[in-house]
């Protein structure tokens, strides 16, 4: 296998226009703010399809309209607006954009080259103040592929070789040639953190900090407890308000920046991290700081800790069956998915960490609910979508606005050719903010990014 | 009974499983049979199987009394898959030292280099892959890969072997029955970082091969001074030039593919491409030279530049030219079980169905020359089918049952044991305590 990617595993995110700023200083300015604004669209009715809505509903028949780049109503029988699109899917499956909350596209491009691979700044062990947006390149032509598998939405993370890798960023799956373009408006940033092999592999070797678990674990608290002191001198300071003399004025950490907007819950925790002792050890972390983890990545003993998970009410990023690469992967089973999404409270997510397994995370889905059923459990394609659409949009934060067919949201929609569960399955049409971005049947309605331009066309 | 006594019946059990129990008798009954061989697909058919062979096969089949039944009503019935590009048996967890034995830092033994005496047929890969339908595989060689240095190694990977998935003895099906070569910019790592540096040494060693065979018998055993490479390095090139031993060139890019056919060409090798993300842009060329292609379709992706040319549809297109084409995803020997999904996806980019079963089941043995008999569901042929709950392509798709040599076998692994250990938790004890059987 090429591990490169799992071992320079990433994390976390960018920020918000809502909600308060990273920055404690300027609450007023957002830096690297989204421009992002929607392709052109026009209304457009899509029926006669079998319709999951990523709330769990499976409608027969059923209808979906797209109206100003929003879900406009969902149901059967819809009839189209005077001048509407009018789409016929009979035989073919509409569901939620699909949605990756670990994916590394732009930050570990195609062609996988040292001059293009900027997912991971591993020159110390907590980087959190990297943002890896910074290092999205916007022509990776896995966007463009990423799109043809239906995926609207992704978490583009950094790698997972520190302790905190840095924050991540939420992007629309849009061709532009600026990664501004495509920052999902209003998204939470998130911070990667990362448990276990990696940071000791990486920093170890070279008798730096952590050489072992217990220095990971020495490595966070030190950490929070540094971010802590950071958050209470610009609480104290902020305080003063009108009466605060500038003089005074705390000096910008970077780093414990995006660790105290952890701590002030702006920023939400992504947490690479494998083996369920692990977790539960994280978890602890997180109670003894006050932070909350959002997700565990990989989490490929999730399993074994599914209770405990949904008591915390943490979601689990996984693979469907990936295992044995390393020592952490080697009690990897086919179940993990059904068996954390069974757990009361369980919130399962199926993500890629790969710009291959993101084409088919439908097929993904597809084989962890077979598992499931074949253990006993009945998990059908209605509520199995979830794991590719609302869940991971709930991880990233940005439930209320992606993520399901429900009036009001978004219009990020998929036709598929069949059932999305199938492997003969693909995606006929993209819609993002309504916006047709990918056709399959029309070469014109298909993004080339510009690394893909006549190399071969111009030379066979 | 005594704790003496349950180890000494778990080990009596253990070995009547571990028997081959060539005595079985097995009927399939009303499945679709897609034999791959010359009865073509039977809608209604009848399996049956004795002495670990397929006795007969048919849509009217009168089954003896005293046989193992499978109902196969909405059952699909195939022969068992081949991965056709492993490490089964030769890789365990690949960041722990020590449990990987197909990568050789070292260029002492080049060609000579065979895997077949690290093959541990007791790894944990195998049962988790047999159970889901993998019943053959090459167990292949790899040059070392580059991560922050170039390790020593060879563009030579060494010798790989078919072994059998089911017994852990006499499970090599055939010994040595490819050499395995890195072109490329992989294979340039180890000639001084140039393509025609790969090349050159590879005709440099093919050159002094032909040479030292050339000398009286007399000599070949002394004269040894002053060759590229050592002399059981040379004997396995002599077997390759004599088109006995396949040559497996791990390649991507169009005009690297045309230079391994010229040189196949000009020194009689027996030529086959693993990897070929840009072998379709030469399809004609491959299928004139009846030079087949292992690839993974669903590599779509501009990794690098020697794969600029990648598109998701490039197996129909081999197909279509006529290359004889195996689907396998090199070095993924944990998810050996997957290459079926894989041949899924390609029959969604225009591979006939029929053609993307037989790439991941008769045409790896067809390639590595095992000849007819393992070829297909055919009376007489070693009997290694899967009996699957639909169509085995499909991801939602289960194996049910998988017979090897005749015998079926166990779908217990070491992860439905750990499936059933946390699904069955006894509330107040630890999982530790928790002894899910064996079946």
């Amino acid at each position: 296998m090429s591990p490169r990617s799992l071992f320079l595993a990433l994390t976390a995110l960018m920020l918000t226009a809502c909600g308060p700023s990273t920055d404690s200083t300027e609450p007023a300015r957002e830096p690297f703010a989204s421009t992002y604004q929607p392709l052109p669209s026009k209304t457009t009715l899509i029926r006669n399809a079998t319709v999951l809505t990523g709330t769990g509903e499976r409608i027969d028949n059923g209808a979906v309209l797209l109206e100003d780049g929003r879900i406009a109503k969902v149901g059967r029988d819809l009839s189209a607006p005077r001048g509407a699109r009018v789409i016929d899917a009979e035989g073919r499956w509409v569901t939620p954009g699909i949605i990756d909350a670990h994916s590394h596209l732009g930050v570990y491009p195609s062609p996988e080259v040292a001059a293009l691979s900027d997912g991971n700044e591993i020159t110390g062990n907590n980087t959190a103040g990297v943002w890896a947006e910074h290092g999205v390149w916007p022509q990776d032509p896995g966007f463009d592929t990423a799109l043809a598998g239906g995926v609207t939405s992704m978490l583009i993370l950094p790698g997972s070789a520190n302790l905190f890798g840095g924050r991540g960023v939420t992007l629309k799956n849009v061709p532009s040639t600026t990664y501004q373009g495509m920052k999902f408006p209003g998204a939470p940033h998130a911070l990667k953190m990362a448990c276990g092999e990696n940071p000791k592999r990486v920093y170890g070797p070279g008798r730096q900090t952590p050489y072992t678990r217990m220095g990971n674990v020495f490595g966070y608290r030190s950490a929070w407890i540094e971010a802590e002191t950071y958050r209470d001198k610009w609480d104290r300071w902020l305080a003063k308000g009108d009466e605060a003399d500038p003089a005074d004025k705390p000096q910008r950490d970077l780093k414990l920046e995006t660790l105290a907007a952890v701590l002030r819950g702006d920023i939400l925790v992504h947490n690479h991290c494998y083996r369920g002792d692990e977790m539960a050890t994280m978890l602890d972390v997180a109670r003894e700081f006050g932070y909350k983890v959002t997700a565990f990545h990989h989490a490929v003993e999730a399993y074994k800790i599914a209770d405990l998970l949904g008591e915390n009410e943490v979601c689990a990023a996984m693979w469907a069956d990936w295992w044995g690469f390393k020592m952490e992967a080697f009690d990897g089973i086919r179940e993990n998915i059904a068996m954390v999404d069974a757990a009361k409270n369980g919130c399962a997510i199926v993500h890629s960490d790969d710009p291959h397994g993101i084409q088919r995370l439908n097929q993904e889905a597809a084989k962890a609910m077979a598992a499931g059923n074949r253990a006993g459990m009945e998990i059908r394609p209605e509520h199995a979508i979830r794991w590719v659409t609302a869940n991971p949009a709930k991880s990233m934060g940005i439930l209320d606005q992606t993520g399901t067919l429900e009036a009001g949201k978004m219009a990020d929609v998929v036709i598929w050719s069949g059932n999305p569960f199938s492997v003969y399955s693909l995606a006929d049409q993209v819609f993002i903010d309504g916006a047709l971005l990918y056709d399959r049947d029309d070469p014109e309605r298909q993004p080339m990014r510009d690394f893909k331009l006549g190399i071969l066309e111009v030379n066979s | 009974m005594n704790r003496f006594s349950l180890t000494a019946a778990a080990l009596i059990t253990i070995g009547a499983t571990m028997n081959p129990a060539a005595a079985q008798r097995i009927a399939i009954e009303s499945a679709t049979i897609h034999t791959l061989g010359d009865a073509g697909t039977l809608d209604q058919g009848t399996l049956l199987i004795r002495d670990g062979k397929i006795a007969a096969l048919g849509p009217k089949l009168s089954v003896p009394g005293d046989v193992k039944t499978i109902a196969g009503k909405d059952k699909v019935v195939t022969p068992g898959l081949f991965d056709a590009l492993s490490a089964l048996g030769v890789e365990e967890v690949e960041l722990v030292a020590g449990t990987v034995d197909n990568e050789l830092e070292s260029s002492h033994l080049g060609a000579a280099f065979d895997v077949t005496g690290a093959i541990n047929p007791r790894s944990t890969l195998i049962p988790i892959n047999r159970i889901e339908g993998v019943t053959r595989a090459m167990v292949a060689p790899t040059s070392p890969s580059a991560w922050l240095s170039t390790p020593p190694g060879s563009l030579f990977a060494g010798q790989g072997s078919v072994i059998s998935l089911a017994p852990v003895s006499d499970f090599v099906i055939k010994p040595r029955a490819a050499l395995f070569v890195t072109l490329g910019k992989h294979g340039a790592d180890f000639t001084g970082g140039s393509r025609a540096g790969t090349l050159g040494e590879l005709r440099e060693a093919l050159e002094d091969t032909r040479a030292w065979d050339a000398l009286p018998a007399g000599q070949k055993q002394t004269a040894n001074p002053g060759y590229a490479i050592r002399r059981p390095a040379r004997e396995v090139l002599l077997k390759a030039m004599s088109g006995e031993l396949p040559v497996v060139a791990r390649v991507h890019r169009a005009s690297d593919i045309g230079a391994a056919l010229a040189l196949a060409d000009e020194f009689g090798l027996r030529l086959i491409i693993a990897g070929g993300a840009e072998a379709w842009i030469v399809a004609d060329a491959l299928a004139k030279a009846r030079v087949p292609v292992i690839l993974n379709p669903v590599d779509n992706l501009p990794e690098n530049f020697e794969q600029l040319g990648a598109r998701p549809d490039s197996a129909a297109i081999l197909h279509a030219a006529g290359v004889l084409i195996a689907i396998a995803d090199d070095g993924e020997s944990h998810q050996a079980r997957n290459i079926r999904q894989l041949a899924g996806n390609a029959v969604a980019h225009g591979l006939p169905w029929d053609a993307a079963l037989a790439s991941v089941t008769v045409n790896p043995a067809r390639i590595f020359g095992l000849g007819n008999g393992r070829d297909g569901l055919m009376p007489g042929q070693v009997a290694d089918a899967v009996v699957w709950s639909g169509d085995p392509l499909e991801v939602t798709t289960m194996a049910e049952t998988v017979i090897i040599n005749g015998a079926v076998q166990s779908m217990t692994s070491r992860q439905t044991l750990l499936r059933d250990r946390y699904l069955d938790k006894d509330g107040d004890w630890p999982a530790a305590y928790s002894h899910p059987s064996s079946p």
